[in-house]
């Protein structure tokens, strides 16, 4: 049952993966990636670990939407209802898929796999949670920054309007001159 | 304590959930129901606009429904769920997030631009209310020191956690009424933008996605009595009316507040939510840490 359910949710996460690409409308590849994500979240319940995998659709799912938010806010075409293509780079995409794809399968078949050692513990979660928070914790506190730097960055360099732009050259506005209404400090 | 019901309680969630629905709907129209709409709506020939992406509008007003029955999958009746995971309250959150996704798909879908402009500001408005969220489910969470809804619903046997977390439970009834688009928060169906999301929606379509609408905020509503108003819990009568009990007492209190409170502007809730909300719900979060380290 199990096994069925492993190929099963393999297959239609193979599949539209694919579709990613061959669809012509951003929406369409949202979603068809989205699925293909949240098939990778239901492999993780079918391993046994449900709280990964419940983590994993959540996240997939925000995450999708954010996009959306960001397709809005940057896209040359926010609507989005034009024909589009994920298609770029063709040639060194090929040859960077078929290195990988191939250096995957060789590691996987070369690699002696070690034999288990003692038994899954009762609750995953809680053993996962006493990692992150304990010996992993300097790396995750490090991670998290690491993106949530990255993300900030990005938007201050892809944003046209600055603050001299909003207070006028000297800072000294006394209200920011924004072409829509809302933000903070009103 | 809580122990899973049996397997054809799978069958008969989504109608109680719908009978629900018809009540709130019936309350709220101050009439003799949605049936006479229901069956105009079924009836209806459904409108398809140029160039409208088919499919997609069809995932979008199916997911809702379903999303919002498989979230109350782990909602318990008393002390029974149709299922108990190990980490309900994250199912819950990941089932919700579908309904967020599923609106903005029904805004896209039809090739429209007010439809489009609904399902953008829904998209604003799922920023806006989503991080408080969280952070409020977390704090029940925490609370409890579990994941799984029977034993939040089993740490209130004694306090409530309305009681003692008050903001986390404000910020989960105003979340629950903008994550299903209602009352003060109905701007991404607003009659300024001709009904937004489900602007082009017509026919089987828009009943499925205007009651799927009705099933989530029912859902959340009712998923607010095991997080905070103490579950099955209560003197004298047994754990299913209790749970009822709380649950119409919550429905009527957001259906009192859709009638007091004017629709409230997206940009202005994302302004609130951001600068006062979410703070206040990291400091509530904190104190029931504190609270908890301290037992």
């Amino acid at each position: 049952m199990s096994t069925a359910a492993f190929w099963a949710l393999a297959v239609l996460a193979v599949a539209s993966g694919i579709m990613v690409f061959r669809f012509d409308s951003m929406a369409r590849a949202t979603f068809s990636l989205l699925t293909a994500l949240l098939c990778v979240g239901g492999e993780l319940i079918v391993l046994g670990l449900d709280y990964l995998g419940v983590v994993t659709v959540l996240m997939m799912t925000i995450e999708m939407a954010i996009m959306a938010v960001f397709m809005i806010m940057f896209m040359m075409n926010p609507a989005g209802l034009m024909p589009m293509t994920m298609l770029h780079n063709r040639r060194g995409a090929a040859l960077i898929c078929a290195g990988s794809f191939t250096s995957l399968v060789v590691g996987i078949l070369l690699v002696p796999w070690p034999r288990r050692v003692g038994r899954a513990p009762a609750d995953p979660t809680m053993d996962l949670g006493m990692s992150l928070m304990g010996p992993q914790m300097l790396t995750m506190m490090t991670l998290g920054m690491a993106l949530f730097a990255t993300i900030v960055a990005t938007v201050v360099l892809a944003t046209r309007r600055g603050r001299y732009d909003r207070y006028g050259d000297d800072l000294r506005a006394a209200r920011p001159d924004d072409p829509v209404r809302g933000g903070v400090g009103r | 304590m809580a122990e899973p019901a049996p397997p054809w309680a799978a069958l008969v969630l989504p109608l109680a959930l719908a009978l629900v629905a018809t009540a709130l709907a019936t309350a709220d129209a101050r009439s003799t129901g949605p049936g006479r709409e229901v069956l105009r709506l079924l009836v209806q020939q459904r409108r398809i606009t140029r160039a409208a992406d088919v499919p997609l509008v069809r995932l979008a007003t199916t997911l809702l429904p379903v999303a919002a029955v498989l979230a109350a999958a782990v909602l318990p009746l008393g002390f029974r769920p149709v299922s108990d995971l190990p980490d309900g309250i994250v199912w819950f959150n990941a089932m919700e997030a579908l309904a967020w996704a599923a609106v903005w798909l029904a805004g896209w879908g039809p090739n429209s631009t007010l439809s489009l402009i609904g399902g953008y500001r829904f998209l604003a408005q799922g920023l806006a209310y989503e991080l408080p969220h969280m952070l409020a489910i977390t704090t029940a969470a925490l609370g409890a020191q579990s994941l799984r809804v029977g034993a939040v619903a089993d740490a209130q046997a004694g306090l409530w956690f309305a009681v003692w977390m008050p903001a986390a439970f404000g910020i989960y009834l105003l979340s629950a009424l903008a994550m299903a688009f209602w009352g003060p928060f109905d701007q991404p169906v607003g009659r300024d933008t001709a009904g937004g999301a489900a602007a082009e929606l017509s026919g089987v379509d828009r009943l499925v996605f205007l009651g799927g609408r009705r099933l989530l905020l029912v859902v959340a509503a009712a998923f607010s009595v095991p997080l905070f108003l103490g579950g099955g819990h209560g003197p004298l009568l047994p754990g299913w009316a209790w749970t009822l009990i709380k649950t119409a007492a919550v429905l009527g209190l957001l259906l009192w507040v859709r009638r007091r409170v004017p629709t409230v502007r997206t940009e202005r809730y994302m302004e609130l939510s951001w600068v006062v909300l979410t703070p206040l719900a990291v400091a509530q979060a904190l104190v029931v840490a504190v609270v908890v380290l301290k037992k």
